[in-house]
């Protein structure tokens, strides 16, 4: 079998803050291939957002500091490599999206000029990307980059593309402003797409919207994408996979028709039964007590047990590894295998 | 555009009879008695009297402001009790050089404070950064005159590069009077000899004047840079593989500086009216140093043309910078 495209294992971060050091990535193992999208959910705290920013080494070290594992990229270890070597792969072979389209566009600028810098910074790795060769003056190459970027804004479905290349980024609505944020994160064609919480700051109808954007996306480019979300019913909509993470662990991972469907871990469990249905009343919205363990101290064992109803003592003895439980289908958690009786009682 | 820019200069109604009020207010309330100091120290009661009628001063107060307004609608200013011209054509005759020397020092502190300030801004808490601050202080805290008689001790004593003091040497015949301006002028002329003089006069007066501008735009650009460099843009643009150096120079830059505009606009009001010293010191014939003479003389009409002229190119130069801010954040612009 091929390599995988995004191969993160045992991802260790550590963040030093003035308390102390936190202990943010506790060994996060994730593979994704292209054509899949990864849901990654969990609480805010959780690590999410940091394991997406690793992989483009967007975190500034310090105060982060890796202290062990790798983010393989088709096999080459982007922790080894430079600011100015990732730099050459952002964009082109790692594309992000953001979480709010208001102020990830630069203001000042019409969004045609930003799309064409994106294309143009691209290109100096991979020629192909405006098709231009790389002896092209630089004229040549700003008016392949420019035709290129109105193709990418009407392939994410803005109307009149082209004249609207010339706009600015007040000059859109917010659902608008995001597709030309997708556009600018896919035109320099990259084989991983990062999407940071990419719909939560918008409205629930447009939300559909951009999702179904996201998903052809990977069929047109051939991408494997990392969704980062807290919303369960985005994952369930939109991803091939999700693994869900608490406290800088990821606690259970498969194909979401088996996570969501028949999920294993507890903290999973929780999740699910937290989201209100039907039969819910009204006053009667279910949490999860307790809160995200301090991670500068956190809990022995699994960083869950505290809050867990199903907790035993040997539960804190030592952090529990992910037990296979089905096609792919993984989960740590010591009592997996009870979990069904337990439930059933 | 044009309905703001109308707007605006309407804005210069109430400027002007603010300033004229005031300014006639306080020619009366000052003691002593300019006409018998015009007059000269043998003159008698008689001759005071005739120059009192001559120009208007022996009536009321209201009389002689209905009499000044009237004269602004056509332009006349007034006539200089002491040089016995209109205030106009000294005004003509001084602002040029002023406006040269203060377009000159702002030029001069805009070029250089907003690349230092962003440079400072990527290097903060850095040699560089610590560097440029402690210079930013020691300029803005010593006074302009002094920095002034340093340059002028260093540069036109010590090295002799530069010239001490004047606009031109005796011997460099001024070109044809265009602009006032004598390095467009002669460039106008094709005059190189008289470009070159020209400039090499204007540079230490212009460096006096600049420091502390230059030191404040650099300070207010390093703040504002470094506000810009967090925003979300930012790191989409770094997330998405642009080059640091293009980020700084043209994603953040423009951002930055939005807020610096305002700080230029004050500055260059700021300086017209802050000239005096530095004319004195360089022997620059200019606005200041004519309204000196006129303050210490009572000669009252040529004080309020000169604070006329600078209110109203203040008001201008704040026009320009709310057009400005139109051209670099496009949001301004539409609204």
């Amino acid at each position: 079998m091929t390599q995988p495209l995004l191969s993160i294992r045992d991802l260790h971060l550590r963040m030093s803050s003035f308390d102390g050091r936190a202990h943010v990535l506790n060994g996060i193992n994730l593979t994704v291939n292209r054509g899949e999208i990864w849901g990654l959910v969990g609480e805010s705290g959780c690590g999410k957002s940091l394991t997406g920013l690793s992989v483009s080494r967007l975190q500034p070290t310090p105060p982060a500091h890796y202290t062990a594992g790798e983010i393989l990229l088709e096999g080459h270890d982007l922790l080894k490599l430079s600011q100015a070597e990732m730099q050459r792969l952002r964009g082109k072979r790692i594309g992000m999206i953001f979480q709010d389209p208001t102020t990830n566009l630069n203001p000042a600028f019409r969004i045609g000029d930003q799309l064409v810098d994106v294309a143009l910074a691209a290109a100096e790795r991979d020629p192909d990307v405006i098709g231009c060769s790389p002896n092209a003056g630089r004229r040549e190459r700003r008016q392949a980059a420019r035709k290129l970027a109105g193709e990418m804004l009407a392939r994410v479905g803005i109307p009149n593309a082209l004249a609207r290349l010339n706009d600015y980024p007040h000059q859109f609505s917010g659902g608008m402003r995001q597709r030309v944020l997708i556009a600018m994160a896919l035109i320099g064609r990259p084989d991983l797409l990062i999407a940071d919480e990419p719909t939560t700051a918008l409205d629930v109808s447009v939300q559909a919207q951009i999702l179904e954007l996201i998903k052809n996306s990977v069929k047109d480019f051939d991408m494997g994408v990392v969704l980062i979300t807290h919303n369960l019913g985005v994952v369930a909509q939109t991803c091939s996979h999700v693994a869900v993470m608490y406290a800088g662990n990821i606690v259970e991972s498969g194909p979401v028709a088996a996570v969501i469907g028949n999920p294993v871990h507890p903290y999973t469990r929780a999740l699910m039964s937290a989201i209100p249905t039907r039969e819910t009343r009204r006053g009667e919205l279910r949490g999860l007590a307790g809160s995200v363990p301090n991670l500068i101290t956190p809990p022995p064992g699994c960083r869950f047990a505290p809050r867990c109803q199903f907790a035993q003592p040997a539960c804190t003895a030592a952090m529990p590894t992910p037990v296979s439980v089905g096609d792919s289908h993984a989960a740590a958690c010591i009592r997996v295998n009870e979990m069904e009786a337990l439930v059933d009682d | 555009m044009l309905h703001f820019i109308l707007r605006r200069l309407l804005l210069l109604i109430p400027v002007i009879v603010g300033l004229t009020i005031i300014m006639f207010a306080i020619a009366r309330l000052l003691p002593g008695d300019p006409v018998a100091l015009a007059a000269g120290p043998n003159a008698t009661q008689a001759e005071i009297a005739s120059l009192a009628v001559e120009y208007g001063l022996d009536k009321p107060i209201w009389v002689q402001y209905g009499n000044y307004v009237a004269g602004l609608m056509h332009g006349d200013l007034g006539t200089s009790l002491l040089t016995r011209r209109p205030v106009a054509a000294d005004i003509k005759a001084y602002l040029p050089a002023t406006l040269e020397l203060v377009f000159a020092a702002m030029f001069i502190a805009v070029v250089v404070g907003i690349p230092l300030g962003l440079i400072t801004a990527v290097w903060r808490n850095r040699w560089p950064d610590y560097l440029a601050q402690v210079g930013a202080i020691g300029a803005i805290s010593m006074p302009r005159f002094f920095l002034g008689l340093l340059l002028q001790l260093c540069f036109a004593m010590w090295l002799m590069w530069l010239p001490l003091g004047g606009r031109l040497p005796i011997v460099v015949i001024p070109p044809r009077f265009v602009t006032g301006f004598l390095t467009i002028d002669s460039l106008i002329a094709g005059n190189w000899n008289a470009f070159f003089m020209s400039l090499r006069h204007l540079a230490l007066p212009a460096i006096a004047m600049s420091l502390s501008p230059l030191a404040t735009i650099m300070r207010m650009m390093r703040a504002s840079t470094i506000e810009v460099m967090q925003q979300d843009y930012v790191m989409t643009a770094r997330a998405l593989g642009l080059p640091q150096r293009k980020i700084i120079t043209k994603y953040v830059a423009r951002n930055a500086v939005s807020a610096t505009l305002t700080v230029i606009g004050l500055y260059f009001g700021w300086l017209l009216g802050g000239t005096v010293l530095v004319e004195t010191v360089f022997d620059w014939p200019g606005l200041g140093l004519y309204a000196t003479k006129a303050i210490v003389s009572q000669d009252m009409m040529p004080v309020i043309g000169v604070a006329l002229v600078i209110g109203l190119l203040f008001v201008f130069a704040n026009l320009v910078i709310d057009l400005l801010y139109g051209v670099i954040n496009p949001k301004v612009r539409y609204s």
